[in-house]
């Protein structure tokens, strides 16, 4: 199976549309057609990632299927996650059989309200969520605990957020937002939408010429319980990496989906990311965060860098909910594999 | 700051209508037996957590062990004093949070137990906190048994539990979370189109060409084939009732004295009905295939919605033929 097509909307802070995501998803897909020269008969199953809380409206997800167009009818799913787990679930689908080709889309307009208190509603919703406690917030106490423990330093998070050639030491110029978080350190607000063609063996080669193969799929998650687990490290993201690599941990690059930049510290050690790996040339999420869609992206970011033939190996890394509670990671390969 | 190459892919906005949202609710939850029994506890001013399969301490108790996923019975006294273990600070409070004014969240072990419990720190800056600091719990000065019983931590070892509350009444087996949201909704480019429409009096269906069925009110794309229904079509305020309802129900909130008959109008040109009301006959007269015409509200009373049309009456032209709407049932 293999990802033969991605596309996602302009990475912008704010745009003009509806919270069920139609403007920004009618191009994605107008793009998809025409890159691949296939029309939305020729997809066997849909599946999107969203959230309701995001768009304040209900079942936003069925407004988005316009998008589509489902007449006649349509094979629908829907995860109320990161659309990587719905790229998931339609690799279950296409491994079972059941479909040779599916179209993976999702969205988020995060500029209609207060993302970092909407996304209070992933929390514990019996001790935690009452008292309101935002994402930066949860954060923070992440990003606390590791530097409290030696693990990083806020020199190591500017430095992520830096990138190469970036400037560290004006950046740990900057005030704080959410002491220890300064704001390179959290992912800007971002609207966005992505979309990603999946197909199966032959039918796969017929729609692109170098398709980037899913060699190994697999998503664990930590305890929901924050204050019962090490916030340092992510178990749940180590054993989702050896399950899929194998202890194979060579990748031309990686895209690691971190919200936060100490984040991404913690996900390169879990993986076990070598040197030789180039993580996030696509800039991550603190270049651009389309939630709901940026795990997706990720998975995006990493298949065309090998569909367009500048990686043969590449491992692309989602997570959803807070301090990444749940981890989902993806091989893809320039060969057929197995 | 990052984000180099955004400005470069924002687009001309259409000018699109926008308002304020606010989405409020109460989540209503049963608690079960764990919680049930940390916020009992919390209700007369004392702390407990529970005992995992590794022998640790768990507080808050979590329903299930972590490891084994076995449900957890065996409870423990903590005390209501602690250590932070890891802290934020927050300058801007949002609505909901425990304080409006500049404060720090922790992560605090309490003595006795080997997790943390996330709660709020009354300190004034955020020189005044640091990790291994000792806190104390700062009880609500009444308590209903929720987290907020616990007010906040303060700094200092010093255990301010008043006398023991009374630990009878029921136990806690139910809380409540109010959830409170502001969004800015937007309309699309299209329901801008139709909603600037109304306001002008007119009724603004959407299709994607000329040989597209029209949509009423139009949507962002066509959903046949995703394609967008930029397309507009001025239509009739006349049209043929599809099907009814006669609503004989009372509800909170209802304006109109039962029963009174919410039928599906299909504007003539249109090809998807619209749900609107039937007066000006009996309940008992409205039937498929009656012709209607709009009444609309005086002019000054207009806005931005379809509302504009009080309602639809009966014209008293003859039936249409069932031929004619069969298809947008």
């Amino acid at each position: 199976m293999a990802v033969v097509g991605f596309a996602h909307a302009p990475h912008v802070p704010e745009t003009f549309g509806t919270t069920n995501g139609v403007e920004m998803l009618v191009p994605c897909f107008q793009q998809l057609y025409s890159q691949l020269g296939i029309t939305k008969s020729d997809i066997d199953f849909w599946c999107s990632g969203s959230s309701d809380y995001l768009a304040g409206r209900a079942f936003s997800f069925i407004s988005a299927v316009d998008a589509i167009g489902a007449v006649p009818p349509i094979n629908e799913s829907h995860v109320e996650m990161d659309a990587a787990w719905a790229l998931y679930e339609a690799w279950v689908k296409l491994r079972s059989g059941q479909a040779k080709t599916a179209l993976v889309y999702g969205f988020g307009k995060s500029s209609a309200g207060t993302l970092r208190q909407i996304l209070t509603m992933q929390l514990d919703p019996y001790l935690v969520t009452p008292l309101w406690p935002d994402a930066w917030s949860i954060a923070g106490l992440q990003a606390r605990a590791g530097l409290d423990a030696g693990r990083w330093t806020e020199r190591d998070m500017a430095a992520v957020a830096a990138g190469e050639g970036g400037d560290v030491e004006s950046l740990l110029d900057t005030p704080y937002v959410a002491d220890p978080l300064r704001a390179h350190d959290i992912a800007p607000i971002t609207d966005g939408a992505a979309a990603i063609v999946l197909a199966v063996g032959d039918r796969a080669r017929e729609l692109c010429e170098r398709p980037a193969w899913i060699t190994g799929m697999a998503h664990r998650v930590d305890t929901p319980t924050l204050g019962a687990r090490d916030l340092t490290v992510s178990p749940s993201t180590s054993a989702a990496a050896q399950a899929v690599t194998g202890g194979n941990t060579s990748f031309d690059i990686a895209e690691l989906h971190a919200p936060f930049s100490h984040q991404q510290l913690i996900l390169a050690e879990a993986i076990g990311l070598t040197n030789g790996t180039k993580v996030n040339p696509s800039g991550g999420a603190l270049a651009a965060n389309p939630m709901f869609a940026a795990g997706l992206e990720r998975i995006g970011f990493a298949a065309e860098a090998i569909m367009a033939g500048s990686a043969n190996r590449a491992l692309a890394h989602a997570t959803s909910g807070p301090a990444l509670q749940q981890n989902l990671v993806t091989v893809l390969d320039s060969e057929a594999r197995r | 700051m990052r984000g180099g190459g955004r400005a470069a892919d924002v687009h001309t906005a259409p000018d699109v209508l926008s308002a304020p949202l606010r989405m409020r609710f109460d989540y209503t939850r049963s608690v079960g037996p764990t919680i049930g029994n940390f916020l009992t506890n919390l209700r007369a001013r004392k702390l407990v957590g529970a005992r995992g399969s590794d022998g640790r301490v768990l507080v808050p108790p979590p329903e299930y062990d972590p490891i084994t996923a076995d449900p957890l019975t065996e409870f423990v006294d903590v005390a209501d004093t602690g250590t932070v273990e890891s802290w934020t600070w927050v300058r801007e409070p949002l609505p909901g949070q425990p304080f409006d004014r500049p404060f720090a969240w922790a992560l605090i072990r309490l003595d006795g137990a080997d997790t943390t419990l996330l709660h709020a720190v009354d300190v004034a800056t955020p020189d005044a906190i640091h990790t291994g600091m000792r806190v104390t719990v700062r009880w609500a000065a009444e308590t209903t048994g929720s987290i907020h019983d616990i007010a906040c931590f303060e700094p200092g070892e010093k255990s301010g539990a008043p006398a023991e509350s009374a630990s009878d009444g029921e136990p806690i087996t139910m809380i409540t979370t109010p959830v409170d949201l502001a969004y800015k909704h937007t309309a699309s480019p299209q329901e801008t189109v139709y909603l600037r429409g109304l306001a002008e009096g007119k009724l603004l269906g959407g299709r994607t060409d000329a040989a597209g069925k029209v949509y009423f009110p139009p949507r962002g794309a066509n959903p046949t084939d995703g394609r967008p229904t930029d397309e507009i079509v001025e239509l009739p305020d006349r049209g043929t009732v599809t099907t009814f309802c006669i609503v004989n129900v009372p509800f909170l909130g209802q304006r109109i004295k039962p029963p009174y008959v919410a039928a599906y109008v299909l504007l003539d040109g249109a090809d998807i009905p619209a749900l609107h009301l039937v007066l000006g006959c009996e309940a008992s007269e409205v039937r498929m295939g009656m012709r209607v015409q709009a009444v609309w509200k005086p002019r000054e009373e207009w806005g931005f919605g379809l509302e504009n049309v009080d309602h639809f009456r009966p014209t008293g032209e003859p039936d249409a033929d069932y031929e004619t709407y069969k298809h947008h049932l």
